[in-house]
């Protein structure tokens, strides 16, 4: 314990808690907008009903995890049919690669949910302490029973925003209506009240008091983006061979040829909410919210010089700009080949997974063989295998299905519930809607039948007909 | 260790250590990590003196709070055991004529039956109930029954056993006939009872000496007789294998299986179970009257 120094470097820099100003322009309103559409579709979607008939849950959106079905209006996934969430979220991450090779780091500064409850936050801020600098003013300020009860009334919107974040988690997993009710009722699964406990827990955390700390150290996006991104990609940037040598407004009227248009008025830094310099160049923490660019466009604007100061650039065309030049446009900058190829993977897997989804079938057979023992002699000589079959109805009625033998000259089967008997090489067996029937099948070829390979074809009548054909073996004794 | 000296910008220590110029700081463990290791240290010896731990010469010690793995094994299982109680209640007086149609009873009971299956009776029948030929155990999943395939003979046969004392046993015995024929005879015998099950083409001498001397018991056309446990000799299963060598091995010097009376040590509601187990394996007969067993003429007609 011999510590000499009395005051030993940090080695970390200390954080600096950020209070963004209100800003309003062009981004802070698309802003605004993102937010509204996104936690809208996400507290809102669990109370779409959708009627699916008198089989199955009325509710939109719903993962029924205890009865192994997802639910999306008028799509059912059964978990075999899992590619199509697998395919959703390979699209989601392409669709970032997309994003980011165009327009930058645009999903973090607008639709991550990070950001969006950050704001969120940000905006309760505002509205309980005021603006920047009376925040600044209040946190210096020593604790009076005045900023107790202020902090007090804060951290309690912080807990109901939290509150109905989780709760609004449950609600994809239940129906919702049902759900509330026992929640209150304290009668729902005890799983429920943990995940909303963690999640209240984790969005105050990490929305209410880590907020870009999350962006900067825990989020690995950032880190991984720079791989996506190229000198064609659209940021957020300052130009400083047009702002520099900044000069404040004072000293630019008395020298104008000696300074640029930047005024270091440091209203760019003020209104962001990751509290950094753009005019540092582009770094880790600007996510792209272009919030700076509202604020200088704004000042440019007072003081009479040309907007775009800090502006959506692409690397390549502030250097051509830098030396002189004109700049692309930037919708000539979205489309080129990155970002087409892209555009052109996500969407064959979008196509891909829309063609699936109509050329699915609603009936599915599974067939596997007995293998203990592989066959078995009958009296009158014939060989007998058995079979366990999984019929599966994937529509919400009940359904009569077609189960018939092809191939296997002269055999024929009976199942656990018909008797052998009535043994025939077609058998007609009642689905329940909504399921799947495990039913055992012996099938018995007559004598001198040698191993072979034939098919159990699944079939149903009605208005839609579907079939669904499975091969297996059938083994015999001998080679 | 000469080079101790200050870290100039955290104000620790050295330990004295260099290696390439990256020297080792002498920061001591935290004090909430050692007490934490302190505790863990107090609480593993306190665990050793509740709990059975320390290896004696004869024994270990047994622990101050009387736990034992055997205990709690007898805890869990008598749990397990009032779990299945209602189930087990409701097998228990249900007729097991009436028990097909009760399809959720009909599960459990077919689930508890595949349990107990696999621990008393894989042994012999094998675990998919297939049998041993080379031993003689049947297989369980044909249509083939010594004694017979409804659920009432087949539960009789697990509670009384085959050929074992008792009051109700199914009791029976090949005569051993060595000595009593010529090979010539044997021979011709042999033939005959591999023609029932068209293995050979017929031997009106054999078919003599079988009318004289096997028909009694296993038919005029080889059909069996369940109430012996006389096996069919006209169908196209052979219990002990269908050569010559092994039906003139079985004449000679008949091989008996034996089963155990498991209404012995078994409970009703197992032995109940295990007859819905083997009945499901795809052989189980109905409560019909068996009709007499087909001529092996009709299963010409099938080929």
């Amino acid at each position: 314990m011999a510590k000499s120094s009395p005051q030993p470097a940090q080695l970390y820099e200390p954080r600096k808690q950020v209070h963004n100003k209100r800003i309003d322009g062009p981004f802070r309103r698309f802003k605004w907008f993102v937010m509204a559409v996104t936690l809208t579709i996400y507290y809102g979607t669990p109370w779409i009903r959708w009627d699916r008939g008198p089989y199955a849950p009325d509710q939109a959106v719903l993962v029924d995890l205890a009865n192994r079905r997802f639910y999306m209006f008028g799509i059912e996934i059964w978990p075999q049919e899992f590619y199509f969430v697998a395919g959703l979220l390979i699209m989601a991450g392409i669709g970032l690669f997309l994003v980011t090779s165009a327009v930058g780091r645009a999903w973090c500064g607008y639709a991550c949910p990070q950001t969006v409850w950050t704001d969120l936050f940000q905006h309760v801020d505002r509205f309980v302490d005021g603006d920047r600098n009376a925040r600044m003013r209040l946190d210096a300020a020593p604790w009076t029973w005045g900023k107790v009860l202020r902090r007090g009334f804060k951290w309690t919107i912080y807990l109901i925003i939290g509150f109905w974040t989780g709760g609004a988690w449950i609600m994809y997993f239940a129906d919702a209506p049902t759900l509330v009710y026992d929640f209150w009722r304290g009668e729902a699964a005890p799983i429920a009240y943990i995940t909303v406990a963690v999640l209240t827990l984790t969005t105050v955390t990490l929305g209410g008091f880590m907020r870009e700390q999350v962006c900067i150290y825990m989020c690995p996006w950032p880190r991984i983006q720079t791989a996506m991104m190229d000198e064609h990609s659209l940021l957020v940037t300052y130009k400083d061979w047009r702002g520099e040598p900044r000069g404040s407004l004072k000293k630019a009227e008395k020298n104008p040829d000696a300074f640029g248009d930047c005024i270091d008025c440091m209203q760019c830094v003020q209104v962001c909410p990751t509290g950094i310099d753009i005019r540092e160049g582009p770094q880790i923490g600007c996510i792209t919210c272009a919030l700076c660019i509202d604020a200088c466009d704004r000042v440019m604007k007072d003081i009479g010089r040309p907007r775009g100061l800090i502006d959506y650039a692409t690397l390549e065309g502030s250097k051509r700009e830098a030396a002189g030049g004109e700049a692309r446009p930037a919708w000539k900058e979205l489309l080129r080949m990155r970002t087409l190829v892209y555009l052109g993977i996500w969407g064959s897997i979008g196509f891909a997974l829309l063609f699936a989804l109509g050329a699915r079938s609603h009936v599915d057979l599974g067939v596997s063989p007995d293998r203990n023992p592989p066959f078995m002699l009958l009296s009158d000589g014939s060989v007998r295998n058995s079979y366990t079959l999984k019929l599966r109805n994937m529509t919400q009625a009940p359904r009569d299905m077609t189960l018939t033998l092809e191939g296997l000259e002269g055999a024929r089967f009976w199942t656990d519930s018909i008797p052998i008997e009535d043994a025939a090489r077609s058998i007609t067996i009642r689905v329940p809607a909504d399921a799947t029937q495990t039913v055992r099948a012996y099938v018995a070829a007559p004598v001198g039948t040698s191993q072979q390979d034939f098919d159990f074809v699944l079939s149903t009548g009605g208005e839609r007909p579907e079939s669904d054909t499975n091969t297996t073996r059938f083994t015999a004794p001998g080679e | 260790m000469a080079n101790k000296r200050v870290d100039e910008p955290t104000g620790t220590e050295t330990v004295g250590h260099e290696w390439d110029g990256i020297e080792e700081l002498n920061t001591p463990l935290p004090r909430w990590w050692l007490w934490t290791f302190y505790f863990t240290v107090a609480w593993g010896l306190a665990y050793t003196v509740a709990y059975p731990a320390w290896p004696m010469i004869s024994k270990g010690t047994e622990g101050m709070l009387g736990w034992t793995s055997r205990g709690q094994l007898a805890e869990e299982l008598s749990a397990a055991d009032a779990a299945r109680q209602t189930v087990a209640e409701k097998i228990a007086v249900t007729d097991l004529s009436k028990l097909s149609g009760n399809d959720e009873l009909l599960q459990q009971a077919r689930a508890g039956g595949a349990a107990a299956f696999k621990v008393n009776c894989v042994q012999c029948h094998g675990s998919g109930a297939g049998g041993n030929q080379q031993l003689g155990y049947p297989n369980l999943n044909d249509d083939d029954w010594l004694w017979g395939g409804n659920m009432s003979q087949i539960e009789y046969t697990i509670t009384h056993g085959i050929r074992q004392p008792g009051a109700d046993m199914r009791q029976s015995a090949m005569p051993a006939f060595e000595g009593m024929f010529d090979s010539a005879t044997l021979s011709a015998l042999v033939s005959h009872v591999r023609s029932l099950s068209k293995l050979e083409k017929p031997n009106a001498a054999g078919a003599v000496t079988y009318t004289d001397n096997c028909a009694v018991c296993h038919g005029a056309n080889g059909e069996g007789n369940r109430e012996l446990g006389a096996p069919r000799l006209n169908d196209a299963i052979w219990l002990r294998g269908s050569s010559a060598e092994a039906i003139r091995n079985q004449v000679l010097n008949p091989k008996m299986g034996a089963m155990p009376a498991w209404g012995e040590r078994l409970d009703p509601v197992t032995v109940k179970m295990l007859t819905v187990y083997v009945h499901s394996l795809g052989g189980g007969e109905d409560f019909v009257e068996e009709p007499a067993a087909p001529p092996v003429a009709e299963a010409d007609g099938q080929e």
